[in-house]
């Protein structure tokens, strides 16, 4: 079942943001956004679900219809979003972009996903639920919760696919990031932590570091990333107690981050020889350094003075691509390269020198990029804010436009050769799939085969 | 607490609950007390909502994604307040279904854009943004100046009148006509347009053609009514610099 998802995640593939693009940038860019997000990772995030959930409670899935609607169904939603941005429908809400009535079909979809998992845990052969399973279950409840408010809208009318959304000015501002910066939470990040807690461990071979730092981290997460947005919205009209509690829960939220990077790393203890050999389980131990080197960075950011500097810049951008390439996509790497082989019974990928490639381009292309927009976003926030003697402002905004252009070409260099990388991870898997073998994991067989202790 | 979340997952149902219930707290506690403090975000009284061929244009604008490299929301920074204008209050997007308040400057602020430029350097600009700033990274829009669709005008009125926006049952029924008027001034429609938005809204040809109502007169007519809506926020500052 996993195996139409994986083809859809592969389809949806990333384009590498053009720095100058030759039509309409405007309507290309939801596109990216949501070609990315909910197309790439959505539906990374739904098939490892489904496998990791079956896996760790010993049971199959409730149900054999369910989870082609969940399938099919998504990935009409994410047609129809992309396909009404290119058209100019819009809500203009940024990574909410798609109107009502995708939006609708969203919550019928999202409604039997939830189903579903709860269904399947109900039928579990283990006592305790694993704790990637508490992550994917937030990741799927607290989804829910965000896209139902912020999306609230009235349609202008039942034939057209334009409507206002129902909240206004600061509200909406305020709705929006709350939205905004937990869809980083919970889509981005929540999801794919419960993918680090199953596929790092299994790879590995060692059991998860510490228990009680996972559920430390896995509350302070649902806890704290819910208070955090609004230090989007720092020196605007939104009221200042309300930037203050975002700022403040925003440096707080490092603690349990770092507890879930840390608890990550500290598994791999005992085990660097095969971080070392074995590329699969690097871009993996990788995924967890961005993830600890993102997380410390959106908590500086959050800081008001900081922010000051580099809210409305490219270093924002920068920050948001260490986060998606550098843990997101990595981790997703590290699950496709652990779950291919073994769904069509193999020992290995088709091509695993392929993965070692792989695992440069996409390091070289994050590090390129992000390096690139960090000078550039710095550069931009102190030529906004430069004074000349006379207590004029130093530069016109487009100069400071001009002095973008290498950075935007070396971005553009590194979204190249992450691409080119993710490119050779879809063709390894084609032919790792037509190359299908019949082993059979020891782990398979089911529970009940054992004898009665 | 170890023993106490060692049962709390055998239960599915108590983790759902448990999820759900920790992560509302954040939100509640930021979001809903902005709705009562709305009482304090004093409206100014002559803060006026859009005029129908405004907000035509201000359709346009989200259509064509604007948002994603323009933000409105000057900040309340020296340099902002020296570059841009007056710091944007709350009350100035209060009637707009949604903010479009931005998170990038890829190109300027545009919070206090209105009558900065003449309408010929809009179109110019829009048509083909390099021909009046050279090293500009703005795409063109040159399919702008086609003709406008006016049928969704009395709707999309309407709709924001049932959201809490002051538009009355005469704007709406005029809706259409108050497009067209606006961007005609020799036409008999002008003082309507007037009565009901009030004396001081731009009525030109924006696009240069009083015959033709084309999208570039929507959007040069919203571009141009940025920070006009109301006198609120230069009051503020001239208070605060005496």
């Amino acid at each position: 079942m996993a195996v139409g998802v994986w083809l859809a995640a592969l389809m949806y593939w990333p384009e590498a943001t053009p720095a100058w693009p030759a039509t309409s940038y405007g309507r290309l860019r939801p596109v990216h956004t949501s070609g990315v997000i909910f197309g790439f990772g959505g539906n990374a995030l739904i098939a490892t679900s489904f496998y990791v959930l079956q896996r760790t409670t010993r049971a199959r899935l409730a149900d054999a219809v369910s989870p082609w609607v969940v399938l099919i169904g998504f990935n009409l939603f994410c047609v129809w979003a992309a396909t009404g941005y290119v058209m100019g429908q819009t809500q203009s809400k940024e990574y909410a972009e798609p109107e009502w009535y995708a939006d609708l079909w969203l919550v019928f979809v999202w409604v039997t996903y939830f189903a579903l998992y709860i269904r399947t845990l109900a039928r579990r052969a283990e006592p305790h639920i694993y704790v990637a399973n508490w992550y994917y279950m937030a990741f799927i409840l607290v989804v829910a919760m965000l896209h139902i408010v912020n999306n609230l809208a009235l349609p202008v009318s039942l034939g057209s696919g334009e409507s206002f959304t129902i909240w206004s000015g600061v509200q909406d501002a305020m709705v929006q990031w709350w939205y905004g910066h937990n869809a980083v939470a919970f889509f981005l990040t929540a999801g794919f932590l419960g993918m680090l807690y199953y596929f790092l461990p299994v790879r590995a071979q060692r059991p998860i570091w510490s228990y009680r730092l996972s559920i430390l981290s896995f509350w302070g997460i649902v806890f704290f990333y819910m208070w955090a947005g609004s230090h989007h919205l720092h020196y605007t009209a939104l009221p200042y107690w309300t930037q203050v509690l975002g700022m403040t829960f925003s440096v707080m939220l490092l603690v349990p981050s770092w507890a879930s990077a840390g608890n990550a790393i500290a598994t791999l203890n005992g085990a660097w020889h095969k971080v070392r050999d074995d590329a699969t389980l690097r871009f993996m131990f990788v995924a967890a350094v961005f993830y600890g080197l993102s997380t410390f960075e959106g908590s500086f950011l959050a800081i008001r003075p900081v922010n000051s500097l580099s809210h409305y810049t490219d270093w924002t951008v920068g920050h948001v691509h260490s986060g998606t390439l550098g843990w997101v996509a990595m981790i997703v790497f590290g699950a496709i390269y652990t779950l291919v082989p073994k769904l069509w019974g193999r020992e290995d990928m088709a091509w695993p020198r392929a993965i070692e490639w792989h695992f440069w381009l996409a390091i070289a292309g994050t590090l390129i990029y992000v390096v690139s927009l960090w000078n550039a976003g710095i550069t931009q926030g102190l030529m906004w804010r430069a004074y000349d003697e006379g207590g004029a402002l130093s530069y016109s905004f487009i100069e400071s436009v001009e002095a973008m252009l290498p950075y935007y070409a070396f971005r553009t260099l590194g979204g190249g050769l992450f691409l080119a990388g993710a490119v050779l991870c879809a063709l390894n898997c084609r032919a790792t799939m037509r190359a299908a073998g019949d082993r059979v994991d020891e782990a398979d067989r089911p529970i009940v085969t054992k004898p009665a202790e | 607490m170890l023993k106490l979340h060692y049962n709390l997952e055998k239960l599915s149902m108590g983790l759902v609950g448990a999820i759900i219930g920790v992560a509302s707290i954040g939100g509640l506690v930021e979001i809903a007390p902005l709705f009562t403090i709305d009482e304090t975000v004093e409206i100014p009284d002559d803060l006026r909502p859009h005029t129908p061929l405004e907000l035509a244009g201000r359709e346009i604008y989200i259509r064509e994604g604007c948002y994603a490299c323009h933000s409105q929301m000057v900040r309340s920074l020296a340099d902002e307040l020296d570059r841009y204008g007056p710091y944007s209050l709350a009350a100035e997007s209060a009637y707009d279904h949604p903010m479009l308040w931005g998170s990038k400057r890829t190109g300027p602020d545009l919070a206090r854009v209105g009558e900065k430029y003449s309408d010929d350097w809009h179109v110019q600009h829009l048509i083909d943004p390099r021909s009046v700033v050279p090293v500009s990274i703005m795409p063109a829009y040159p399919w702008l100046t086609r003709p406008m669709e006016t049928d969704m005008i009395e709707a999309n009125l309407s709709t924001l009148a049932r959201l809490g926006v002051p538009y009355d049952d005469a704007m709406i029924e005029n809706a259409r006509a108050d497009a067209l008027a606006q961007s005609r001034p020799n036409s008999d429609g002008t003082d309507g347009v007037r009565d009901r938005y009030g004396e001081d809204i731009a009525v030109r040809a924006f696009d240069g053609n009083p015959d033709r109502l084309t999208e570039m007169d929507a959007i040069v007519a919203y571009l141009q009514s940025l920070g006009t809506l109301t006198d609120a926020a230069h009051r503020i500052m001239s208070e605060e610099t005496q």
